[in-house]
């Protein structure tokens, strides 16, 4: 709000009941617009990275293309949904830390478990299932 | 030093505050609404796990790779994208006051998303006519399910953001339609936030040889 002094007037007397958290729950033009410029960037290069088919290694690429993603994600969560440690007192991060928290948990736990279902197989199945082509 | 000094011999010393913080509206609504998106991120994260379990097994039937047209994900995931910085343009409108100009950075959000809903419905179309049906593979089904509540939850943010703008085009930007619009921007901005997720891991990794 205080990066838009020619607003300032016109917002004090048309809303002054938000005006203690505007700043954290709105974000500013140059917010937006860094945000917007490096979720473009960010999002530009793992399609070039596939598309061009610029490294040899599948999982090389694989692996760069989640580092960008998770960086994107953090990069709109700071500076779309405006996440801080203070906003509403700080319940708003621990929601998101504890829903992170059950988040790694399905997804890793999951691909865990049922990427190494051979190794809970009992030995004769095992040799059956690679003489399989 | 001053810390020793005692209070002054107007009162007795008070340990409680003596008025209530100043209450911000909508407040609880928006820490309520971010811990429905939260819930919103179990389910997808159910629907990834599953896609990463089941993401591979074709049937002897469709790749990504024979399937997914990147070009194509590129302009959804563009539109997409503009869609979140014209909403963000609302807001800032909005708490300008400026009724005019949250409704046309409305409007032309709901464009967006509209786009985007539309090449998602072509490409499923497309998928569907070439015999790439949710039925035929493990892989397909996973696809369509997690795509699809990705769409479903975009074509609800769009029923909504028209159902706000005729409030704001009625009402103006009262309390209770900006308190309405922010829950809707938390709303959008999610909804991207998911489909990072999802043109990273199930269409960029998955044309992937």
């Amino acid at each position: 709000m205080s990066a838009h002094p020619e607003a300032a007037g016109q917002h004090a007397h048309a809303a002054h009941h938000d005006d203690h958290h505007d700043e954290g729950a709105h974000g500013s033009l140059k917010g937006y617009l860094i945000g917007f410029g490096l979720s473009v960037v960010l999002t530009a290069i793992p399609f070039w990275l596939v598309m061009g088919e610029v490294l040899e290694s599948s999982v090389a690429t694989a692996l760069l293309i989640m580092g960008f993603a998770v960086v994107q994600i953090v990069v709109h969560m700071f500076f779309f949904l405006h996440m801080n440690s203070q906003s509403e007192e700080g319940w708003n991060m621990l929601a998101l830390i504890f829903t992170l928290v059950v988040v790694g948990i399905t997804i890793a736990g999951s691909l865990w478990v049922m990427y190494h279902l051979n190794a809970n197989m009992m030995p004769q199945m095992l040799h059956d299932m690679r003489s399989v082509p | 030093m001053s810390m020793h000094t005692p209070q002054p011999a107007e009162g007795p010393a008070s340990f409680y505050v003596l008025e209530e913080e100043h209450a911000h509206p909508g407040s609880g609504t928006m820490l309520g609404f971010w811990i429905y998106l939260m819930s919103d991120c179990l389910i997808f994260a159910v629907l990834f796990a599953t896609y990463g379990v089941l993401g591979r097994n074709y049937a002897a039937g469709p790749s990504p790779a024979d399937l997914f047209d990147l070009g194509l994900v590129a302009i959804n995931t563009s539109m997409l994208l503009f869609s979140s910085i014209t909403y963000g343009f609302a807001m800032l409108a909005m708490v300008k006051g400026r009724k005019g100009a949250t409704l046309t950075w409305l409007g032309i959000t709901g464009l967006f998303g509209a786009a985007f809903l539309g090449l998602e419905l072509y490409e499923f179309h497309h998928l569907i006519h070439v015999g790439a049906t949710p039925q035929r593979s493990a892989f397909l089904s996973a696809f369509f399910t997690l795509v699809g509540t990705h769409g479903l939850h975009v074509f609800f943010g769009c029923v909504w953001l028209v159902t706000l703008m005729l409030q704001v085009a009625k009402h103006g930007l009262i309390a209770e339609n900006r308190r309405r619009l922010m829950c809707l921007s938390l709303f959008w901005h999610f909804l991207d936030v998911i489909w990072i997720g999802v043109f990273s891991y199930v269409y960029l990794i998955g044309v992937l040889p």
